[in-house]
């Protein structure tokens, strides 16, 4: 009976296994990489922020924006997933005079699971 | 177009009309907390961990010999309403004593459920209650199961600490999560007559269950805090410190019994593993190193439509 109840529980693991490995790729989207990068310094006002997911999210519920140290949004308002790509999400942006810029973005990947977050880049000269 | 209030209330108005906008497993606000292993987590989920596998030795204590015991568990955890849900569990144990015959069994069926009462995205908090019922006499009593039932009461909490100052940001990707709760025996004593008629009173005391995890999220600080270039596998790993602990409370018992687990977890997609080390923390616990490693399964991100919803929406 010993051996074959441990073998009945790796059947049911690999069976597990198995209708995951089956199952539809879809979960929460989460970031991956941004540009401007997460904490990071640049040294010239970057015309655009884009963000990389893991997962397709869905352009109708999908937004990102850049505020400043006062909490003001400076982008151009016209966060877009990127057409050729479901896991990017981007927005333009003006001229940005040296400081801290807080990104702001919250999604909704293919599958309807919510993620959102916020990180932080510098400009300086 | 700049962004006005009313592209906001649009877009809010549009994520709230929109059915089936889930909800996620273990998250409060952008912190993602993963299952940990040996102290439950305080979130509602839908949830498979299969199989959970720890390897002990264990020392001899008087008459009782050495040995090494090996378990295999599962667990399921089904979320009734977003925030109420109930989990089963079953643990097939294989114990090795020295210079004795192996013995195999399945331990007590443990149920329960869980009620999340509050959360706060904002601070990363989320706090939690449930009842945990080893089944007393559904187990073999070869491998040790109780004869008698034990209902534990718990209060389960998490906290991430992504609202400390910048000043401090190396130190956001930290959480602290815990649970403290009251065993209750249904019985007060256990009478075993051994093999040569002598008669055996053993107490079963109440007794203080608690511990709490520290975990530093390396896809917390890749995200927001700080990208430091980690590629795969590491930008998903989460290393993590356990607490497991019991105190036992009256009825001619006292100490403190328990180990600590450090390990790593990576957390995918939809399935996250670990690894830990099971370190006893006093001679009464043990006195060797074990390990603790578990595949687990967001059931909730594999079949959002279907098993990874609530019953009650």
């Amino acid at each position: 009976m010993t051996l074959r109840m441990l073998r009945r529980w790796l059947l049911l693991s690999i069976a597990a296994v198995a209708c995951v490995a089956a199952a539809p790729a879809m979960a929460h989207a989460f970031l991956d990489h941004a540009l401007p990068a997460v904490g990071s310094t640049v040294h010239e006002a970057p015309r655009s922020v884009r963000l990389w997911f893991t997962e397709q999210i869905e352009p109708a519920f999908s937004r990102v924006s850049v505020l400043d140290a006062s909490g003001k949004a400076v982008d151009a308002g016209d966060s877009h997933v990127d057409p050729s790509d479901a896991s990017i999400l981007a927005a333009s942006l003006p001229v940005l005079a040296p400081g801290t810029y807080r990104v702001k973005w919250r999604v909704v990947s293919v599958d309807t699971h919510v993620s959102e977050g916020d990180y932080t880049f510098d400009i300086k000269p | 177009m700049k962004p006005t209030p009313i592209h906001g209330a649009t877009l809010v108005a549009l994520c709230i009309a929109v059915p089936g906008i889930a909800e996620a497993h273990g998250f409060a606000g952008k912190r993602f907390f993963p299952a940990t292993l040996a102290t439950d987590d305080p979130f509602v989920a839908d949830e498979l961990s299969l199989p959970t596998v720890s390897f002990q030795k264990f020392s001899g204590n008087g008459d009782e010999p050495g040995g090494r015991e090996t378990d295999l568990s599962i667990d399921v955890a089904k979320r009734i309403t977003e925030n109420f849900g109930i989990e089963i569990g079953a643990t097939y144990k294989r114990i090795r004593p020295d210079g004795g015959d192996t013995q195999n069994g399945f331990d007590n069926i443990a149920a329960g459920f869980k009620y999340k009462f509050y959360q706060n995205d904002a601070h990363e908090a989320i706090v939690s209650a449930g009842v945990d019922w080893d089944i007393g006499g559904t187990g073999a009593r070869r491998v040790g199961a109780e004869s008698f039932s034990t209902i534990t009461p718990t209060v389960f909490f998490g906290k991430g600490l992504g609202d400390l100052p910048s000043s401090m940001k190396f130190l956001r990707p930290l959480a602290i999560t815990g649970l403290v709760g009251y065993g209750i025996p249904t019985r007060s004593s256990t009478t075993t007559t051994g093999a040569e008629g002598d008669i055996e009173i053993e107490r079963n005391p109440h007794t203080l269950e608690w511990g709490f995890s520290i975990q530093y999220s390396l896809p917390y600080l890749q995200s927001f805090v700080q990208d430091v270039g980690l590629k795969a596998p590491f930008n998903r790993m989460i290393p993590v410190v356990e607490f497991a602990m019991s105190t036992a409370l009256d009825r001619g018992a006292s100490g403190t019994t328990g180990t600590v687990n450090p390990g790593i977890i990576w957390a995918g997609q939809d399935i996250q593993w670990a690894v830990e080390a099971v370190i006893p923390v006093n001679h009464r616990s043990g006195n060797s190193v074990g390990v603790l490693a578990q595949l687990h399964f967001f059931l909730d991100d594999l079949f959002p439509q279907t098993l990874g919803r609530p019953l009650i929406r």
